[in-house]
C-alpha cells in the first residue's frame, strides 16, 4: 500500500461524536456566530455550496473556477480521511465549525501605507516591511484569506516577472496560469488538495519569463489572525525555460484555544532548464492542523528544490514532492522538523521519477521533544524502463527525552537495473553526558539542549538564507527553552 | 584569592558510597595531585565537585569562597568559577568549538547583555596561539572524531577561555598516551599562576614528571589516607599502592 495517496475509496470511518474532542471548542453554538466588525467578507462557519459561490462571488470569478470549486468540493466529500494511514487525530477536525472565507477587502494595496493600521501593525512585527527593503525582490503578506499587500520591486517587474494572488493570477493572466492550475496536484491528489481546490484564496502566483534570473527572493507571508479559521492559499509558480527564482514563505498565528486548520496547495512547474527553490519556515500555533500538498514538475534538465522548516502546529502533514519528467531533471527536499510536546510532524518526501537521468536528494532532519511526535514518510518511485536514475535519501531523528516517539516509513519502489538507490536512516538522543558536559561549560540545561539541536540540524541550516537561519535558530532556542522542566 | 574547600565530603552513586569522608581544601595558586589506585573514588570526587546529577552528596560540604555550592546546579558551578576538564569528554555533533566556546562566554553575562563578537575572537586567537593550537582547530565540531590528544587539547582551550578559579583535571585514565600527557602538562603549566587553583586527579606518577604539584594526596577507598609535598609521589612510585594499602589496613585495624 502506498502511505502517501490517498485514492482509496474506504468507508468513512466511525466518529464517535461523543468522544472527548479536544477541539470540541471550535464555536460551540450557531446563536455565537457573528461578524467580527473588522472583517468586511465574512463566508460564515460551515462548509456548503453556498460558501462556494460566496467566495466565487466575492471574487468575481470566471465560470470555469466556480465549476472548478464546486467539482472540487464534491471530491472533498466523496474522499475519506486517510486516517487509514494517517493519524485519527485528523478526526478531531470539525469542517461545520470553520470559518472559510474572511477578509478585509479584495484587492492587496501596494504600499504599506494603504494596509489597514492593525494588519499593517502585525506586519511590521513580524519584521516584514523592514526585510522587504533589505533583501526581497517582491512580498505578498496575506492577512487571514486574502493578501493585504503586494508588491513587487521595479526592477523585476520590468523584467517582465509576474508575482500576484491567486485571484488576480486568474483573472488578469488566464492564458499563463489556467494551463497549470491544478494539473501538478489534481484537485483529487487528497482529501486537503479537494478542500483547498474547493475554497482557496490568496496565495502567490508567479511567472518567471525565460532566462529571467530573479536575483533576490520573492517572499510570502501568511498570517492566520482569526479564530475558528481556515486558511487555503493556492500557490502556482512557473519558471519559464532557463528561469531561476527563489520563494520564500514565512507562517505563524496566534494561540488560540480553539483550533485553525490551514491546508494549502502548492504547484511549481520548472520548464527546461529551469530552476525554483521553494522554502518555508513555519512556526504556527499549537492549534493549528497544517495539511498542506506541494509538488513540482521538473522538466527536462530543470531543477526544483524544496527546503522546509516544520516548527510548531498541533499536527502537520506535508509531503514536498517532485516529479522529474523530462530527461536530467534534478529535485531535491530538504526538511527539518521539530515536535514538541503535544505536537505531531508528519512530514516528508515524494519523488517520482519519469525520465532518464533524472536524479533526486532527500535529507530529513526530525527533532521529538518531550511527548512529540515525529513521523518521516517518503516515496521514491523509479520504473523500470527507466535508466540512470539516481537517489540519495538521509533521515535522521534526534529524540529528547524517552517519551518522545519517530517513526520512519520509507517506500523505495526501484525497478531495472541501471538505476542506483541510497537510504541512510540514523536515529540518536540527546544524551545526559553531553548535556552534563554543556553544562559543566556554563550553559543552562536549555542553552546546552538548544545548542545540542541547533548543532543536529546545523547542516541543513546553513543552506537557508542568512536571514532565516537566524530565525531558524531563534525560534529553535525559543522552543527548548520551554521544553526543559 | 580563591579557594574550594571539601569538608567530609561523603558521595553516592545510586546506593552504594564511593567517596567516604573527604577532606580538602585547593587555594588560588596551587597544583593538589590526586593519587590512588583504580576504582578507588577519584573521578566520583571530580563529578561530585561539578555537580553530576549521578551523585548523591550524604554528608559533607564544598565549599567555593565561603559559599556552599551543594545546591546548586551544574551550569551555576561552573559560571561561579569551577571547570571540570573530562576524562572522556562528549561529542557535540555540527557545534564548532569557537560556536560552543560563544555560547559558554555569553551565558556568563548578564540577561540581556550581548558578546562582544570581535573582542571574543581577538582573545580566541590569543589563547589559541599561547597554547600553540592551529586556528583550523576551532572550526571543527566540538570533541567529534578527535583522537585523544585533541580531545585533550580542546578542553585545555575551553579551559583557558572561560578561566576558572578552581580547575578540576580528571586525568585518571591509564591510556593516555604521551602525547595527551604532554598536551594536558603543557597546558596546565601555561595557565598555571595566581588566580588559579588546580586539583589533578591521576593514576599514575607519570604526569607528576610534567606538572610538579605542590601538594600530593593519596586516596584510597574513597578517603584522602596521606598527605604531602612533591616528593610523596615518588616515594609512591617507588613502593606502590600496596604501600598505601597496607598503612591503611594497619590504621583502621
Amino acid at each position: 500500500m502506498n502511505p502517501l495517496t490517498d485514492t482509496e475509496t474506504l468507508p468513512s470511518p466511525d466518529v464517535d461524536e461523543t468522544a472527548a474532542n479536544p477541539v470540541a471548542g471550535i464555536d460551540q453554538t450557531r446563536g455565537d456566530f457573528k461578524y467580527d466588525v473588522a472583517y468586511e467578507f465574512d463566508a460564515g462557519t460551515g462548509l456548503n455550496e453556498k460558501t462556494i459561490d460566496y467566495i466565487s462571488d466575492v471574487k468575481k470569478e470566471a465560470a470555469w473556477i466556480r465549476e472548478f470549486r464546486h467539482a472540487a468540493l464534491k471530491t472533498f466529500r466523496a474522499k475519506p480521511m486517510p486516517t487509514h494511514w494517517a493519524t485519527r487525530d485528523l478526526e478531531n477536525i470539525d469542517f461545520d465549525k470553520i470559518r472559510y472565507y474572511l477578509a478585509q477587502g479584495q484587492k492587496p494595496k501596494r504600499t504599506w501605507d494603504e494596509v489597514p493600521d492593525d494588519i499593517k501593525k502585525t506586519f511590521e512585527r513580524l519584521g516584514i516591511p523592514e526585510q522587504e527593503r533589505k533583501y526581497l525582490a517582491g512580498v505578498e503578506a496575506q492577512f487571514d484569506s486574502e493578501a493585504a499587500y503586494s508588491n513587487i520591486k521595479e526592477i523585476v517587474s520590468r523584467q517582465g516577472v509576474i508575482f500576484v494572488n491567486s485571484t488576480e493570477g486568474l483573472r488578469e493572466h488566464p492564458e499563463l496560469f489556467r494551463k497549470w492550475f491544478g494539473k501538478v496536484i489534481p484537485t483529487g491528489d487528497n482529501k486537503f488538495s479537494a478542500l483547498n481546490s474547493a475554497v482557496f484564496s490568496g496565495g502567490s502566483f508567479i511567472y518567471v519569463p525565460k532566462g529571467v534570473k530573479v536575483a533576490q527572493p520573492l517572499q510570502a507571508y501568511f498570517r492566520i489572525n482569526a479564530e475558528n479559521f481556515g486558511q487555503f492559499e493556492r500557490t502556482l509558480i512557473i519558471a519559464d525555460e532557463g528561469s531561476e527564482v527563489t520563494y520564500m514563505e514565512g507562517c505563524t498565528a496566534p494561540k488560540f484555544s480553539t483550533s485553525t486548520l490551514h491546508s494549502a496547495v502548492v504547484e511549481l512547474v520548472a520548464l527546461k532548464g529551469a530552476k525554483i527553490q521553494y522554502i518555508t519556515v513555519q512556526n504556527w500555533a499549537n492549534n493549528v492542523f497544517n495539511l498542506v500538498t506541494k509538488r513540482g514538475l521538473a522538466h527536462e534538465e530543470a531543477e526544483i528544490k524544496w527546503i522546509d522548516c516544520n516548527i510548531g502546529s498541533r499536527l502537520t502533514m506535508k509531503y514536498p514532492g517532485v516529479v522529474l519528467k523530462g530527461r536530467k531533471a534534478r529535485g531535491e527536499v530538504i526538511s527539518i522538523a521539530l515536535a514538541n510536546d503535544g505536537q505531531h510532524q508528519d512530514t516528508g518526501a515524494k519523488m517520482i521519477h519519469a525520465a532518464d537521468e533524472t536524479t533526486s536528494n532527500v535529507i530529513s532532519k526530525s527533532i521529538s521533544v518531550g511527548q512529540g511526535r515525529a513521523t518521516y514518510r517518503g516515496q521514491i518511485h523509479i520504473p523500470k524502463h527507466l535508466k540512470g536514475c539516481k537517489n540519495n535519501t538521509e533521515c535522521d531523528a534526534l529524540l529528547i527525552n524517552t517519551n518522545s516517539r519517530t517513526d520512519t516509513y520509507p517506500a523505495i519502489t526501484v525497478r531495472g537495473d541501471d538505476n542506483y538507490v541510497q537510504h541512510e536512516a540514523s536515529v540518536s538522543k540527546v544524551n545526559e553526558e553531553m548535556i552534563f558536559y554543556m553544562q559543566q561549560r556554563g550553559l543552562t540545561e536549555g542553552q546546552a539542549m538548544s545548542l545540542a539541536v541547533n548543532g543536529f540540524i546545523n547542516d541543513l541550516a546553513r543552506q537557508f538564507p542568512m536571514e532565516y537561519s537566524v530565525e531558524l535558530k531563534r525560534l529553535i532556542d525559543l522552543e527548548m527553552e520551554g521544553s526543559v522542566g | 584569592m580563591s579557594s574550594l574547600v571539601i569538608q567530609d565530603l561523603h558521595v553516592a552513586i545510586g546506593e552504594k558510597e564511593i567517596v567516604k569522608g573527604l577532606s580538602l581544601t585547593i587555594g588560588s595558586g596551587e597544583v593538589h595531585a590526586v593519587m590512588g589506585p583504580n576504582g578507588t573514588g577519584k573521578s566520583t570526587l571530580a563529578k561530585a565537585i561539578a555537580g553530576h546529577p549521578d551523585c548523591t552528596i550524604t554528608k559533607g560540604d564544598v565549599i567555593l569562597d565561603g559559599v556552599s555550592i551543594l545546591e546548586q546546579e551544574a551550569d551555576e558551578r561552573a559560571r561561579a568559577g569551577i571547570f571540570l576538564a573530562f576524562q572522556y569528554p562528549s561529542e557535540i555533533p555540527g557545534v564548532s568549538i569557537a560556536n560552543f566556546l560563544r555560547a559558554a562566554r555569553q551565558a556568563r553575562l548578564a540577561e540581556g547583555e550581548e558578546l562582544d563578537a570581535t573582542a571574543y575572537y581577538k582573545r580566541l586567537y590569543a589563547r589559541m596561539d599561547l597554547l600553540k593550537i592551529d586556528r583550523k582547530f576551532t572550526s571543527r565540531a566540538v570533541n567529534e572524531g578527535f583522537s585523544g590528544g585533541e580531545k585533550k587539547r580542546c578542553e585545555i582551550l575551553q579551559m583557558a577561555m572561560l578561566e576558572p578559579r578552581i580547575a578540576v583535571m580528571d586525568e585518571t585514565d591509564s591510556g593516555l598516551d604521551i602525547d595527551a600527557l604532554r598536551i594536558v602538562a603543557d597546558g596546565v603549566n601555561t595557565l598555571r599562576g595566581p588566580n588559579l587553583g588546580v586539583l589533578l586527579i591521576t593514576h599514575y606518577q607519570r604526569l607528576l614528571e610534567y606538572i610538579v604539584p605542590d601538594f600530593v594526596h593519596v586516596m584510597y577507598d574513597g578517603r584522602i589516607v596521606k598527605s604531602g609535598g612533591k616528593d610523596l609521589a615518588l616515594e609512591l612510585e617507588a613502593k606502590g599502592y600496596d604501600w598505601v594499602k597496607k598503612d591503611f589496613a594497619t590504621a583502621t585495624a
